[in-house]
């Protein structure tokens, strides 16, 4: 793009001729071309990013007074929250942080489906994605367990069940995650130590995502690719400026929570230690795991061999992974949504189909709600398996801009003479 | 290597010897790992003292016909329940009933009378209602599921929701009339 900046202080040059640290921080945060149309969709990433190290610099305070222990857990988190100075707002942050991770990449990942940011050549980085929100769900897992509330209990009692499923080496596989024939302290152990290891194995996920994003460069609302100098202006000030304006909205959001309705996301039961010798009436989980929990329980029967638990594992696994293949299951030419009339819908009925999904997971599985899950797992499958595909190949796109600056101001690709320039 | 192949020297008999070795100190070097790696996956599975915890003998004399209690072995819960005559006929009676997994009340019972089973739903693990004489039971009188509505009958058989086996009868033996010890 540009040439390599000239450092005027001695000590900056003199690191930087031998390791290039801050010749690359320029060229990939400073002069980085970003195209001038993205929309505030394109803030989730960087506060992602905020969120991750959020959460690992109040976990790493909050494990400084945690003791993973099951006579102690509990009771370790309430002195947290009552003893320690500003414990109940560290642990207020992290445990809110939790949800406001999964609403920030949830957005993101739907403002990619929406915008087709998976599609050649950001296949990889889609994928590196779907990666990064597989490592989120298992941190976010293994952390809930260790307040060993109730809820914590039961929760790593039933997902861990779910490996019991597989044939044959599920009952010794579920031993081995346990360290004995249930749930205990072994258990608690292991996920402390895996809870404090994952963050760190995210954090490098996330920095292969962002290596592949500065490969192929930011997709766009019109999802048309830079074509010169005219479509993209410089990561530093341009978007530095707009990710602050969100993440300043995002930060009233997050403190709302934490210091008006800390417990809005959690479930009461989690305030009862745990009790391996009673189930809570009704487990649920987290909130962001409710749709998959519902498509987990829409498989109520047996399809030939295959029994119900493990048919239901399955497709609570397949409903992930089916994200790995969506930039092949899309077959459509055009990249946004925006100009693709009748998916632009569709896509809006599969959001709300996520929402019936999780409505139906938050309740117990009785009456109507069976069916309703059932539909909408089916819905979920049918959109990516037959709809991406099918879709794709029969709608007429509208006309596309023949560049994004045409897009944005309406005159010809070569109106303005030139980009915009760094102030 | 890609050198040393193209040197006018080497000849066809030398790149074979060459692979061997690579391949040969790659094996070894993969079955070095992969044994260094088992302590550590083996270290996983349950200890020496939680092994130590896996019999237990259980006092049967308090409890009366149509009660049920629960004690706790290798950190479960197991359900021991002294049946009513009503609830051995009806589990008898359902033995040619269409079962998930087929198995005769005589074969889940040591003695007609007493019901010892593990009391953890096959689905996914969590404990069914039915212990206390205020909890539902579920549509066949014997035990109900609370997470995913699986239904149990009198011999502890699922009769009907997504769990995929039958409660499963620990290892157990009558030490006397009225006591056993499972494990």
């Amino acid at each position: 793009m540009s040439s390599a900046p000239q450092w005027k202080n001695p000590v900056i040059r003199w690191v930087d001729e031998r390791l290039p640290v801050f010749t690359y921080i320029d060229h990939e945060y400073n002069q980085f071309p970003v195209p001038k149309n993205l929309n505030y969709f394109w803030n989730f990433g960087a506060l992602a990013m905020i969120v991750l190290v959020t959460m690992v610099v109040t976990g790493i305070v909050l494990a400084m007074q945690y003791t993973p222990h099951v006579d102690y857990a509990f009771g370790s988190v309430e002195r947290i929250m009552r003893d320690v100075n500003y414990g109940w707002l560290i642990r207020y942050i992290h445990m809110n942080g939790g949800s406001m991770f999964f609403i920030i990449v949830y957005i993101h990942i739907f403002r990619g489906l929406y915008y087709g940011s998976y599609k050649s050549p950001r296949e990889l980085l889609w994928m590196l994605g779907v990666v990064i929100l597989l490592l989120m769900m298992a941190t976010a897992f293994l952390g809930y367990v260790l307040p060993w509330g109730q809820m914590s209990f039961w929760g790593a009692t039933v997902i861990t069940n779910l490996f019991s499923a597989l044939p044959i080496i599920g009952e010794p596989i579920v031993t081995w995650l346990w360290g004995g024939f249930a749930v205990d302290n072994a258990t608690l152990n292991r996920f402390f130590s895996l809870h404090y290891l994952m963050p760190f194995v995210l954090f490098a996920v996330v920095g292969l995502h962002v290596v592949a994003l500065h490969v192929t460069g930011s997709n766009n609302p019109t999802g048309i690719e830079i074509k010169g100098p005219q479509d993209s202006v410089p990561f530093n000030p341009y978007f530095t400026a707009k990710d602050s304006v969100g993440l300043g909205v995002f930060l009233i959001f997050f403190a709302y929570f934490v210091f008006f309705a800390p417990n809005f996301f959690g479930e009461v039961d989690n305030y009862i230690e745990a009790n391996p010798m009673q189930t809570p009436p009704h487990i649920v989980p987290e909130w962001y795991f409710l749709p998959f929990y519902a498509m987990l329980r829409a498989i109520t029967f047996d399809v030939f061999f295959i029994p119900a638990k493990l048919l239901g594992v399955m497709v609570m696994g397949a409903s992930i992974m089916i994200l790995f293949i969506v930039p092949w299951l899309d077959t459509s030419k055009v990249r946004s949504a925006r100009y693709r009339p009748v998916y632009k819908w569709l896509f809006w009925v599969l959001v709300i189909d996520c929402f019936v999904l999780g409505y139906v997971g938050a309740k117990p599985p009785e009456g109507v709600l069976v069916l309703m899950g059932q539909l909408g797992t089916a819905y979920y499958f049918l959109h990516f398996l037959v709809i991406m595909p099918i879709v794709g190949k029969l709608e007429t796109p509208l006309p596309l801009p023949a560049s994004i600056s045409e897009a944005v101001s309406g005159g010809s690709a070569n109106s303005s003479p030139s980009g915009m320039e760094k102030p | 290597m890609s050198e040393a192949t193209q040197s006018p020297e080497s000849t066809e008999d030398d790149v074979g010897r060459r692979d061997f070795l690579v391949l040969a100190t790659a094996a070894v070097g993969a079955v070095g790992a992969a044994s260094f790696v088992w302590p550590l996956v083996d270290s996983m599975n349950p200890s020496a003292e939680v092994l130590a915890l896996s019999k237990i003998e259980v006092d049967l004399g308090p409890i009366e016909e149509g009660q049920s209690i629960t004690v706790v072995w290798q950190g479960k819960p197991v359900f021991i329940r002294r049946r009513t005559k009503v609830e051995i006929s009806a589990a008898v009676k359902d033995d040619g009933a269409d079962l998930r997994q087929k198995e005769k009340d005589a074969d889940r019972t040591q003695k007609p009378e007493w019901l010892v089973m593990i009391g953890i739903c096959t689905h996914l693990g969590c404990i069914p209602l039915g212990q206390k004489a205020v909890e539902t039971k579920g549509e066949y009188g014997g035990w109900f599921c609370p997470c995913h509505g699986s239904h149990y009958d009198t011999s502890g058989r699922i009769r009907k929701g997504p769990a995929p086996l039958n409660l499963e009868v620990p290892k157990y033996k009558f030490l006397d009339d009225k006591s056993i010890r499972i494990g």
